[in-house]
């Protein structure tokens, strides 16, 4: 049992790992010292697997499909040894080759003899008892090996499961969602109200810097764009209802409701969801506070009051944007930019923009709060809600703002 | 196998007799407990007597914290009853549950701080939603419950602030807010120190004395279980049910049962 590199001075520098395979000559009579009487009668139906070199992890280790191969010609096989004569040193690497090894002699019936290998590697594999033998004992690992080899007829039906799961909790959702505003129109709901202001401070005057700068870039693009196409026909003063009418009506809602829901709602995710973690919910669970009411419902609340309010600002800034590539590029002064603008905008069209942006604000809300309620318990899982409250929200968005844009032109408010 | 009975019930020098005299405070009958599919424990009967340090122990996974999710209301049963004070938990309607599932406190594991607010109004919060204290009542026992438990100067700060150990004597004093008639503590000592450890069971055992409040302790921490426990029921996660109830140290000493004496003796047969 030689192992590290002192005893290997006759193989200069420790060579690379390899594992040869050899029928074995000496099987009976003068088999090793250690072999048991079992061993000796095996006759010609035993091998030698020679380890030697260098096997550690950080090196290139020999794959066990080569001796996988070598085991099946040698069909009669009944008994395996070990020599480690010329192995250099050696880690895991090793102890996990011949624990695998293990476990294919076991499928095939042959008897592993590890008396030539040395203790320390002995001592390795005792501890993991064979390999298999420990994980059907805990009855656990088998489990995931199936899981792991799902078909794609049992991974449709889990995601049809996990549609309809999904589709009940967002009834739920929504149903208590009413309840806590049937309390809060009544009085009864049970949250703080400076956690109410903190909240509509966060998501609204926090979000005035990166709300107007998007909003004014886009008014800036529109105008740029307007003014190039409109610039052919001489109508250059029309760039103003262009930004003007764009940005009222969908444009600043939008943009905002976007960048809320980036900024907004994936925070209340992740608010939401580390409190789940935490056991937080569970805590006011346990008090008797719906949580519904007392995280749900203040988030709801500001974002409702503060995105009309934030698309508003959106609005005038977009138009501003506007306004000052007219004055550059378009050549028209400002206050014939103003205007225009105020001549082509009416009421209707701002309301159209502030009905929207109240709609796209309780769905960033709600699927931030939705995503964070149903998050797991693990930082992996925060991660999750987060994107997933992101993505929910800009679906809903766009779905209404499709369907909000529809029922404008029904009710004649377009 | 689940009867108390199991145990001999005299000759235990440790055994306070009064308490079989003592009024069932928490009792559970033939409980059931799954997540989704997976059983976590079933058949669980046992009594919570009034004024004890009640422990519910077992290895890592057996579904300690859940058993005390399903007394503290967060959790149904499958099957069984929960009876609260004679009445049955989770057979009433949400409304009059949640009246007395304030009744309970819990700390959690790690002490379920709500994160964005002070010490001081963590422990206000329950006050200002169930009494009709003004502020600065509601402020004066803050303080108080804060100091209670050693923190009579932190209440200006915030959960991130301070140390596990504080955050967990923290969760006991939101845990004390409404003078709960149980107390739930979920593994008070996993990841403290052993000094600190140490006097977290004292606090148990002083708020007990003084308050007269039931505790009951999930916990696998041996030296905890024997300082502190009057009682305690033992869960296996194998056979997912109860082996034995009794007092910890009577049972280490006499049990049966191999997987409890082994438990308690860390594994090793006493000589």
């Amino acid at each position: 049992m030689s192992a590290g590199p002192a005893a290997n001075t006759h193989h200069p520098p420790p060579g690379a790992a390899s594992a040869d395979f050899r029928p074995d000559p000496a099987e009976s009579g003068t088999s090793t010292p250690a072999a048991n009487a079992q061993s000796a009668n095996a006759g010609a139906t035993g091998a030698v697997i020679h380890f030697a070199g260098s096997w550690r992890l950080e090196r290139p280790l020999p794959s066990l499909d080569t001796l996988r191969a070598t085991l099946q010609r040698h069909g009669a096989l009944q008994q395996l040894r070990f020599d480690t004569s010329r192995l250099a040193d050696w880690d895991s690497g090793l102890a996990a080759y011949v624990a695998a090894l293990q476990r294919l002699c076991e499928q095939q019936g042959i008897h592993c003899e590890l008396d030539g290998l040395p203790a320390g590697l002995r001592a390795l594999l005792a501890l993991t008892g064979g390999g298999q033998r420990r994980n059907a004992e805990e009855g656990i690992a088998g489990e995931h090996v199936e899981e792991s080899r799902s078909t794609f007829v049992r991974r449709f039906g889990l995601d049809i499961i996990d549609l309809f799961r999904s589709t009940g909790e967002i009834m739920a959702f929504f149903g208590e969602g009413v309840i806590a505003l049937r309390r809060f129109l009544h009085g009864r709901a049970r949250f703080r109200r400076s956690e109410l202001w903190l909240i509509i401070q966060e998501s609204g005057a926090d979000a005035l810097p990166i709300v107007g700068l998007v909003s004014f870039l886009v008014g800036m693009i529109l105008g740029y764009i307007g003014d190039q196409q409109l610039a052919q026909f001489g109508v250059r003063i029309y760039v103003a209802d262009l930004v003007g009418l764009g940005t009222v009506i969908q444009m600043g809602a939008l943009i905002t409701a976007i960048v809320m829901a980036g900024r907004t709602g994936a925070a209340f995710a992740a608010q939401i969801g580390t409190m789940q973690v935490n056991e937080e919910i569970d805590a006011l669970r346990t008090l008797g506070i719906s949580p519904m009411e007392f995280l749900v419902l203040p988030r709801m609340l500001a974002l409702i009051l503060m995105t009309p309010l934030l698309a508003i600002y959106a609005d005038l800034l977009g138009i501003l944007g506007g306004a000052f590539v007219g004055t550059t590029i378009g050549g028209l002064t400002l206050t014939a930019y103003l205007i225009q603008t105020q001549s082509a905008i009416a009421w209707n069209h701002i309301a159209q923009g502030l009905i929207s942006a109240t709609v796209y604000g309780a769905i960033v809300a709600a699927s931030g709060c939705l995503r964070g309620m149903q998050c797991g318990r693990s930082a992996a899982a925060v991660g999750q809600a987060t994107t997933s409250a992101v993505v929910t929200a800009i679906v809903f968005i766009t779905i209404a703002a499709a369907v909000l844009t529809i029922l404008f032109d029904a009710v004649g408010l377009s | 196998m689940t009867a108390p009975g199991d145990m001999p019930a005299d000759g235990a020098p440790d055994r306070d007799p009064a308490r079989d005299g003592a009024q069932v405070q928490i009792g559970l009958r033939d409980v059931e407990l799954r997540y989704g599919d997976t059983l976590v424990q079933r058949g669980l009967s046992f009594d919570i007597h009034r004024g004890d340090v009640f422990v519910v122990m077992g290895g890592s996974g057996c579904g300690k914290s859940t058993v005390m999710r399903c007394i503290t209301g967060l959790l149904e049963p499958r099957a069984g009853r929960v009876l609260m004070q004679a009445v049955s938990l989770w057979e009433l309607p949400p409304g009059r549950r949640t009246r007395l599932m304030r009744r309970n406190g819990v700390m959690y594991q790690s002490g379920a701080l709500w994160s964005s607010m002070t010490l001081a109004e963590n422990v206000a919060l329950p006050l200002e939603q169930y009494t009709a204290l003004d502020a600065a009542q509601i402020r004066d026992i803050a303080e108080y419950k804060l100091a209670l438990v050693g923190l009579a100067d932190y209440g200006a700060y915030y959960p991130a602030e301070i140390s596990g150990g504080m955050r967990k004597r923290a969760g006991v004093a939101r845990a004390m807010a409404l003078d709960p008639d149980t107390l739930f503590f979920d593994e008070p000592s996993a990841g403290l120190d052993p000094i600190s450890a140490r006097r977290l069971d004292e606090l148990i055992l002083e708020l007990r004395d003084s308050l007269g409040t039931t505790m009951v302790v999930i916990s696998h921490d041996l030296d905890s279980i024997f300082a502190i426990g009057d009682d305690s029921v033992f869960l296996d996660g194998i056979s997912k049910t109860m082996l034995a109830t009794g007092n910890p140290r009577r049972l280490r000493d006499h049990s049966d049962i191999e997987q409890v004496r082994a438990f308690l003796n860390r594994g090793r047969e006493r000589t």
